[in-house]
């Protein structure tokens, strides 16, 4: 077993008596894509706030590689390379593709203060962002305003933001979420691709995306953790079916209960 | 349908259409630059330095609400601040040269930003606006009570003195080209901070703030510094003011004033670096036409209108409706 990146103990927040994340343990192996799943509502995206700590935890303790970063802000904990996307499509919308990748390469350069400098002591992150822009497709659209990419477009250039920091630890959320099955592959080899020599802990309704990706699969219902495994031992789990089925029945988006895999060879 | 693409090749593109806009920028300056250097020889100078006072306060005032998202209703405080103090040190002491009382009155005004924004820059959105009303308002009642501004009676005769101790400033054409120089020194400055490595962070903070700090970034220090620049700037406008008409009162101080410059930077168009000049001008012009005729009682009611149509109808302001329709029509 490879040691720890991230662990959280006993994470709990509550919004007035409300608990929307209760008492949870999580722990995130190096070099593995970690997927956190549950149906609507389970707090998956409140864990992320935490972990991140965009929301203050009520208890608990969150610790990378072993050291408390549970007091660190938000901002502190990005720079120690555990960066996140967000649910909702997250860019720089009036900003080109390439300026939204160079804010995120300004951070590590140091020059972000340097409000006498020229703007133009900047080209020499160009060709780092045209070399990201590639990696996922977007090269030609380098000059393009953001709010005129289409919206898989907007979601790769989110990934290769976040990429652009050299995260050691990635957390998505929901990086398909209103996707069409083409988008769903192209993003599923991105994320594929930023994996290797990183950890990654991601969101994810769609349990197709999950099996292909991820090694570990932790399940969330009601702020609780309610099993942990790979994605046969998580999909065979009858509790799990049942808070899926509980929760919608409506088949809504991202409500369907995993399938186990022996079933779908059945007639 | 998708072209193989060069990175080197778009690169070189984007390098090209950053030269034509600077080429434009610098274009768009020289005019300005022309127009106001020939200016009082067609208007009167003192006139003159009365629209570059208050444009230089207003480009101050935009450099925080249209560059940084935040918007201040405080910014009659660092107008004030900077004129009181100029006006008291250049009145006090005799043989003072202008330019020290002039940045002394800046200073003072930096100092009182950098409170207002430690004070009020982790509220957001409308808590921020009153927080620094508030502040104002205090700083207001100071300004009152305080001995040293004269009261109601405001700062009279405050004398211009002498630049650098040689030029002497009571020649209007002398002070008309000082105030130049300076404002556009401070426009140029701007014109750089927004296109700075700073100056980009600062659009990413007010496009998307979360994803900002996401990616590392401690967003509360890059508003401070805005907030303590556009200060200095409005404080170093209200110094320029006083030693113009020779005189600071408390028309400077009131929230009237933070009310003017939102309508001046709305009116020319937040976020660009020209509308907010344009709307000064506009502004000071209409209330000088105005209180020459027959309406005079009603400045402020039109005023109140002409705001109220360009937040309904002008939402970008004039440069921002201009910028729209050259885009759409040339593009
Ligand atoms: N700031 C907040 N204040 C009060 N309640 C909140 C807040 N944020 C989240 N909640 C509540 O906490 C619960 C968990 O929300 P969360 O967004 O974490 O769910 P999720 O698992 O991400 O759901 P989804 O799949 O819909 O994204 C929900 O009931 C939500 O209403
Ligand atoms: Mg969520």
């Amino acid at each position: 077993m490879t040691r720890p990146v991230l662990e959280a103990r006993n994470l709990t927040k509550e919004f007035r008596g409300f608990t929307a994340v209760d008492d949870i343990d999580l722990l995130i192996r190096e070099g593995s894509i970690h997927a956190l799943i549950g149906p609507n509502g389970a707090g998956k995206t409140t864990v992320f706030n935490l972990l991140t700590k965009f929301l203050q935890p009520t208890r608990g303790q969150i610790l990378y590689r072993g050291e408390d970063i549970t007091p660190l802000k938000s901002a502190a904990i990005a720079r120690k390379g555990i960066v996140r996307s967000f649910q909702i499509s997250a860019v720089f919308p009036h900003m080109t593709a390439l300026e939204n990748i160079r804010v995120a390469l300004q951070t590590a350069e140091g020059s972000s203060f340097s409000f006498w400098r020229s703007g133009s002591t900047l080209h020499k992150l160009n060709d780092r962002c045209m070399e990201l822009l590639d990696s996922v497709g977007l090269a030609e659209f380098a000059n393009t305003a953001t709010v005129e990419l289409a919206y898989g477009r907007k979601r790769a250039l989110e990934l290769a933001t976040t990429l652009a920091m050299d995260p050691k630890l990635l957390l998505l959320d929901e990086p398909t979420q209103g996707m069409g099955s083409e988008d769903v592959d192209r993003v599923v080899e991105l994320v594929r691709k930023a994996a290797q020599g990183r950890t990654v802990l991601m969101v994810e309704h769609n349990l197709s995306v999950v099996s292909k990706l991820c090694d570990r699969i932790t399940v969330l219902a009601q702020g609780a953790v309610l099993t942990e495994g790979d994605y046969q031992t998580v999909s065979a789990d009858p509790r799990v079916r049942e808070v899926y089925m509980g929760s919608d029945g409506s088949g809504e988006r991202g409500a369907e209960p995993p399938t186990d895999p022996a079933e779908e060879v059945a007639p | 349908m998708n072209q193989p693409v060069n990175p080197a090749d778009i690169h070189k593109v984007i390098i090209e259409q950053q030269k034509a806009r600077n080429r434009k920028k610098m274009m768009v300056n020289g005019v300005l630059f022309l127009l106001l250097l020939a200016a009082p020889f067609m208007m009167y100078p003192v006139f003159l330095m009365k629209i570059l006072c208050f444009a230089l306060f207003a480009v101050a005032f935009n450099l925080l609400f249209g560059f940084a998202g935040l918007l201040s209703f405080g910014h009659a405080a660092f107008l004030a601040a900077g004129g009181y103090t100029t006006g008291y040190l250049l009145s006090n002491f005799a043989g003072l040269s202008t330019e020290l009382g002039i940045l002394a009155g800046t200073a003072t005004a930096t100092v009182l930003g950098l409170a207002f924004a430690l004070l009020s820059i982790r509220r957001q959105g409308i808590y921020f606006a009153m927080v620094t009303l508030a502040l104002a308002q205090l700083v207001f009642f100071f300004f009152v009570q305080a001995e040293f501004t004269g009261g109601e009676d405001g700062m009279h005769g405050i004398p211009r003195g002498h630049l650098l101790g040689l030029i002497n400033l009571e020649d209007n054409l002398n002070m008309y080209y000082f105030v130049l120089a300076v404002f556009i020194g401070c426009y140029l400055l701007v014109q750089r901070i927004v296109s700075s490595p700073y100056g980009q962070v600062l659009k990413a903070i007010k496009q998307n703030e979360p994803r900002a700090v996401s990616l590392g970034y401690n967003v509360d220090r890059y508003k401070v510094l805005a907030f303590v620049i556009s200060s200095a700037l409005a404080g170093l406008a209200g110094s320029m003011k006083s030693v113009v008409f020779q005189l600071a009162s408390l028309n400077d101080a009131h929230w009237h004033m933070s009310g003017e410059v939102i309508l001046m930077t709305l009116l020319g168009g937040m976020g660009t670096l020209l509308g907010p000049v344009i709307g000064a001008t506009f502004v000071v012009n209409v209330e000088y036409q105005l209180s020459q005729g027959p309406l005079r009682d009603w400045v402020d009611p039109i005023l109140g209108g002409i705001f109220v149509l360009t937040v309904l109808a002008f939402r970008s302001g004039v440069v921002g409706e201009i910028q729209k329709l050259v885009d759409r029509n040339f593009k």
